[in-house]
């Protein structure tokens, strides 16, 4: 011994015990490698739309470099404010039902930090972004994941929920535009999970960081459903529709009283999230829709490319309706979904990420991210049916 | 504008079948409307998109502000058409402010270009008076950046 001593006896039991996430497990095995493409990565290629940085820089010389509000800059949050009501259809005062946060998933954590006792469950759908387990037991909570299926494009249904709350439910996560299946939700559909949070007088968190990114038919908001806006938090950011996920800014709307308490937990660990952000974000509210429209037009297009070869080599795929993500069954090839990616790495340089990363039922599935180039997918497409060509 | 052109307009040599995938339609149909928009003269033709800077060329390009007398019959379009069809006219506008037409003319010395200009350009009917700018290094083409952007820093796996 060199008379180190070992720490891993005084963690905290719940943060040891917390697996690593699987994305991190594969990038570690994706960045030992030279020349991959790699259908593994979660946000867009685009770059941040070029008046948005100029204007960055532009906030640097003039010296936003000092603390913001709490709450974040007021005038952003008159424009997100806007912004909202325009495009999900949920009015928020400024003043008291917005807080600017450091990404969505800081507001996440604020919101169960905010709203859970030990031993209050969670309700969320998986397979689902690889944060929401992990953030709920950091929280104290009790995660319960309900398990969405391919058959009915792994959107979530009443019948599923009814299955698995209990009288100690509280909270309902969801996350249409789903990462990584690609789902979203009807109004029809949302509306049936709407009454049942009414009912069982649950909390509905939603995090709608894809909510700008559909393609076949427009995003519904829950929080803009008749009578869900008292009960629900509605979660969104820049790091998709603005391809700004370096600039970590994200914001919750919803009552005054969660933002105020989730406003505390944020006052006293990250003080306000970065005051060039925040500059950045106000600009990019300048001129949302011709930014957003261009490339919801390339994903599509490479959704369609993609959705088409899979199916020209049979491989079943549900109709990813937003977000970039598809996510294809490969259970027919005999293999685990970490097996089928890690050989389809190392035979053909490709990667993509084991379904299983985003919750055991994730298993059989593999996430094929489309916020690539067009030439890359390409190339993977032919690689993919080479290699499938072989099992 | 249809989202085939904006394809083509991004990369003309997409492959067709491609197009097809990309647009959710049969790949005869992609074919059908191109061959319409080629007979229609909507697409005018296909060329790459060069930096010239890179060649070494014996070439140089000035843009050339001309004031013009539009003409009783036909305004502006006549002399227009006149000069545009001057083939060392690579592209010509009409122009709103303080001149008529803007030009795009090459040449392979400052000398040949003069000359047009005064030769050719200058003494048409109906012309008032040009201005000649010469052309030192280009930074953006048809949409292209002409230097390389930095690489993909985003890491290969991300959640």
């Amino acid at each position: 011994m060199n008379g180190s001593v070992s720490l891993r006896n005084r963690l905290n039991t719940t943060v040891r015990d917390i697996p690593r996430s699987g994305i991190r497990d594969f990038f570690d095995i994706v960045s030992t490698m030279k020349e991959v493409i790699s259908l593994g990565i979660g946000e867009p290629d685009f770059d941040t739309p070029w008046h948005v940085r100029e204007s960055t820089v532009f906030a640097l010389e003039r010296g936003a470099t000092h603390y913001t509000s709490n709450f974040g800059y007021l005038e952003l949050r008159r424009a997100l404010s806007r912004y909202v009501a325009r495009t999900f259809g949920a009015e928020y005062n400024p003043e008291n039902e917005i807080l600017i946060t450091v990404g969505v998933s800081e507001a996440l954590d604020l919101a169960l930090r905010a709203l859970l006792n030990p031993g209050d469950e969670v309700l969320y759908h998986e397979p689902c972004y690889v944060s929401y387990r992990a953030t709920i037991l950091f929280a104290h909570g009790v995660p319960i994941a309900v398990e969405t299926r391919p058959e009915n494009g792994f959107r979530l249904t009443r019948a599923m929920l009814e299955a698995k709350v209990t009288p100690r439910t509280k909270v309902l996560m969801l996350n249409f535009p789903n990462n990584p299946t690609g789902a979203i939700m009807s109004r029809g559909d949302l509306e049936a999970i709407a009454a049942f949070a009414r009912e069982r007088d649950l909390v509905v968190i939603t995090d709608e960081i894809y909510g700008e990114l559909t393609y076949d038919s427009p995003h519904c908001s829950i929080a803009s459903l008749p009578g869900l806006k008292d009960r629900t938090l509605f979660l969104h950011g820049f790091s998709k529709a603005w391809a700004m996920t370096g600039f970590r800014l994200g914001y919750a709307c919803g009552p005054a009283e969660l933002i105020e308490a989730m406003m505390k937990v944020h006052q006293y660990t990250m003080l306000c999230a970065s005051s060039l952000s925040q500059k950045a974000a106000l600009e990019a509210l300048t001129r949302p829709e011709q930014d957003v429209a261009e490339m919801v037009e390339e994903y599509r297009r490479r959704r369609n490319f993609l959705v088409a070869s899979f199916a020209d080599m049979g491989l079943d795929c549900h109709r990813p309706l937003g977000a970039f993500y598809a996510f294809p069954s490969v259970a027919r090839f005999g293999l685990t979904a970490r097996d089928f990616a890690l050989r389809f790495l190392q035979e053909e340089k490709v990667a993509v990420v084991p379904g299983t990363a985003f919750g055991e039922c994730g298993e059989g599935f593999v996430r094929c991210a489309y916020a690539t180039s067009m030439d890359n997918i390409k190339e993977a497409m032919v690689r993919l049916k080479r290699f499938i060509g072989r099992l | 504008m249809d989202e085939l052109l904006k394809i083509l307009q991004c990369n003309a040599l997409e492959p067709r079948e491609h197009i097809a995938r990309m647009l959710g339609i049969p790949a005869a149909e992609v074919n059908q409307r191109i061959a319409d928009y080629e007979k229609r003269g909507v697409i005018r033709g296909y060329q790459a998109i060069l930096n010239e800077d890179q060649l070494d060329l014996e070439k140089v390009t000035a843009v050339i502000e001309v004031k013009v007398t539009p003409q009783r019959e036909g305004g502006f379009d006549t002399i227009a058409n006149r000069i545009s069809r001057f083939p060392e006219v690579r592209s010509a506008y009409l122009m709103s402010g303080a001149y008529d037409l803007l030009l795009f003319v090459e040449g392979r010395t400052l000398r040949e270009v003069a000359n047009f200009v005064s030769e050719r350009l200058s003494p048409l009917e109906g012309v008032l008076s040009t201005s000649t700018h010469f052309m030192l290094k280009t930074y953006k083409r048809f949409g292209v950046l002409m230097h390389q952007e930095g690489s993909d820093e985003r890491l290969s796996v991300t959640p």
